[in-house]
This record gives structure tokens, sequence and C-alpha cells, in this order.
């Protein structure tokens, strides 16, 4: 039994039983194909991530920060994928129980989403991750990161930004990508690096992205991430049970690195 | 707790098939419910993963949901129905369409299924309806 106290827990709540599932059943691709993907489903959080990554020891969290990255951009697409890495920033922040860190973040995540025109709600959301740090609620602080990740994604989609989500959610998972990845090859260990085998993540995302509007999917930045995710994705599709190499890892964290850098600091966006 | 009380007053609306619309009241009793199910976990130390799937499912219909999971979390997936619905079942499956053996727990029309994958990638929740009329289901998970 995986989770006995959970379980019983569950079961005197209840008062029934709890029991293992007896006979099972296989499901023909067809069956499988039509299955719904959703982004709230579907795409993982950073907070998934890297809780995964913890189980084998923690981290040197606060080895994967990074400078801050500008408040300036005017490009909708641009600054989506930069609020989406922004969030997983916090998720890093989080984990390294750093409160100024995560103050420094909430400002500039509260920044990006104004830029974009998102709702009081959001805005509001700056106060309790200041609230929430300041009282060192690490767990409350993630549940909020997560919160507000949902209601910029809401607010985007009442404003008839719905493609702009799947950029938040993409710009969360390269830089998510990118500093699990970074942090496997500073102490690689068989554990640690199969969390990194993500293809139908990155096959979902791409999938979205070639469904985007025509003048979104013509911007520079957005052709461009969408060129690199097509490598990326084979970068993350190793055989099921088979652990990444060192060099694969490498391999995979150069292309989400550069891909992160771009979104950082392309230019040219219109 | 202040989390669950917040999702379900933000229960009034939420997104689906790229529109904003307002949640239906069977809606709202499935996700209420849920959330009721999900409480046991968090007190074990799971987290709650901010979002969840809504829709229909029919008796004897497979409903699957496609989720991507980490080597070395735990999950537990956890759903409920409204009370037109008399007995669920909530099963995982993994990439290769292979029915996994998990951790269950069913009472009526609430059921979870606990799983901790030895490898990373795609797996598929199914709900399906084994007893009762055709009603709205609502699936969230929680991780550690």
């Amino acid at each position: 039994m995986i989770f006995p106290v959970r379980c019983i827990t569950i079961a005197l709540l209840a008062g029934t039983a709890v029991a293992l599932a007896a006979e099972t059943v296989s499901l023909p691709p067809e069956q499988l194909a039509k299955a719904i993907k959703t982004d709230a489903m579907t795409i993982p959080t950073p907070g998934e991530l890297f809780a995964a990554l913890e189980k084998p020891g923690k981290p040197d969290w606060a080895g994967q920060y990074r400078t801050p990255i500008p408040m300036t951009y005017r490009n909708r697409a641009q600054i989506a994928l930069n609020l989406g890495g922004l969030i997983a920033d916090g998720f890093i922040a989080v984990e390294a129980q750093d409160s100024q860190q995560v103050k420094n973040i909430g400002t500039d995540i509260i920044k990006l989403a104004k830029a974009l025109g998102v709702s009081e709600n959001v805005l509001s959301r700056g106060n309790s991750i200041n609230e929430f740090a300041e009282n060192s609620e690490w767990d409350t602080l993630q549940e909020e990161l997560e919160a507000t990740q949902n209601e910029v994604k809401t607010s985007m989609q009442s404003h008839s930004d719905q493609d702009l989500v799947i950029l938040v959610s993409l710009g969360g998972w390269i830089r998510g990508t990118q500093v699990v990845s970074g942090s496997v090859i500073k102490n690689y260990d068989e554990q640690s690096a199969k969390v990194l085998r993500q293809p139908a993540v990155v096959s979902f995302i791409h999938s979205k992205l070639n469904g985007l509007g025509e003048e979104l999917s013509k911007e520079p930045l957005v052709k461009s991430v969408n060129e690199q995710l097509a490598e990326i994705e084979k970068l993350v599709a190793f055989q099921p049970g088979k652990v990444p190499s060192l060099d694969e890892i490498k391999k995979l964290n150069t292309a989400v690195s550069k891909l992160m850098e771009e979104i950082k600091t392309k230019a040219d966006a219109k | 707790m202040k989390r669950r009380i917040a999702i379900v007053l933000g229960l009034i609306v939420f997104a689906a098939g790229g529109a904003l619309r307002a949640e239906t009241d069977e809606e709202v009793e499935a996700h209420r419910s849920v959330l009721d199910l999900t409480g046991a976990f968090s007190n074990e130390g799971f987290k709650l993963r901010d979002g969840h799937w809504v829709g229909m499912v029919k008796p004897r219909e497979r409903t699957l949901i496609a989720v991507n999971l980490y080597a070395g979390n735990q999950y537990w997936f956890a759903a409920a129905s409204t009370e037109k619905a008399k007995k669920i079942a909530v099963d995982l499956f993994d990439e290769n369409g292979k029915q996994l053996v998990t951790e269950t727990y069913n009472s009526g029309e609430k059921a979870a299924a606990g799983y901790s994958p030895q490898s990373s990638g795609q797996y598929f929740v199914s709900l399906g309806l084994l007893e009762g009329e055709t009603t709205t289901f609502c699936l969230v998970y929680s991780y550690k």
C-alpha cells in the first residue's frame, strides 16, 4: 500500500472501504486519442515539476535564480511568455524559502500582468503574495502563485485574449524545464533525470501553438518559439523507463536556455 | 482551507472552450463535492492543483482526461458528481492504454484513485458512471 495512513483517514471520514482495483483492462489507441486535453489538467504546473525534483534531495534553488527581466515589453505575446517564466521564478523563490525574492518577483508579475490589462482581482494578489512572503507561509504562497496564474488566464479569456493563455503556460514550462535540467546537470542522479521525460506536454503545447490565430502565429517571436519547440519535443521524448543521460540533459538545457533568452531579449517582436 | 473557500467562491464563472460562462448548478454541486473529498488529501500534505475539469458523463461510457505526471511524485485524482449518480469510478491508464493498479476510494457519487508513477509522461484518468443517470462530473487532482 502506498498511502495507508491517508486511505484509512479517508475511509474513516466517509465510513467506506478502500480497496485496490482488482481487474485491469487495456484501452485502444483510438480511444486514447479522443481523450480530453485542457490547459488546466494536461499541462503540469512548475510546482509539480519542482516537487518531483526535490524527492532525491533538496536542490540549490537559489543557485537557479536569474537576473531580473525587463519590464518594458510592448508585444503582448512576449509579455505573456515572460509572465509564465516569471511565475515559474516565483515557484523557485518559494522553494528556496526566500521572502525578499518572492516579493521582488511578485511585484514584477503584477507589473507584467498590468501591461496585459488584466483584471483588478489579479492586481490585488500582489498584496497577498507580499503578505504571505512576510509571514513565510510557503505552502500558501505556492497556492497563491498558481491562483494568480489561473486568474491571469481567466482575465485573458474574458478580454478575448484566449490565444495568449497557452503562451503563459509555455513560458512557465520552458523556464521550469531550464531550471530542472540545470539543477540535474549540477548534481546528476537518475531519479531527478527521470522527471525530464515530457513529450506529451510539449506535443500538446505545440498543437495549441499551431492553432493560434493568423496574426499571432505570424509574429516573429511566436514563429521562432514554435519552430524551436519542435526540436525540444524530440529532446524530451525519452523511451519509457529509460533514464536520460547527462549528455542528453545538457542538450535539452542548451535548447531551452536559448529559447528562454530569446523570449527575454528578442527586440524585433512587433 | 482559505484556498478551498476561494475556489468555491470562484465558481461563479470559469473558462470553457475559450469563452467565459456561468457554471450550472450541477457543476457547482459537483465541484463543491469534490473539494470536500480533497480535504482529506490536503491533511496528508497533498497540494491541490488549482484547476479542474467539469463535464457530463453518461452511463457505461468512459470519459478520458489526459494528464502528465512526474516520476517521484504521489498523486490523487478525485472526482464527484451530483446525486443523480449512485456509483462512480476513477481509474488510471498509462500512455499505452494499460490500466494501472491504484489505491482506490469509492463512496457513491465520489471516487478517487491514488498513484505514484515510476515513469514521467502522459497518463489518462478515466471517469465512469457505474450506476445512475447521466450527470455532471468534476475532476481535480492533488500531488506531493
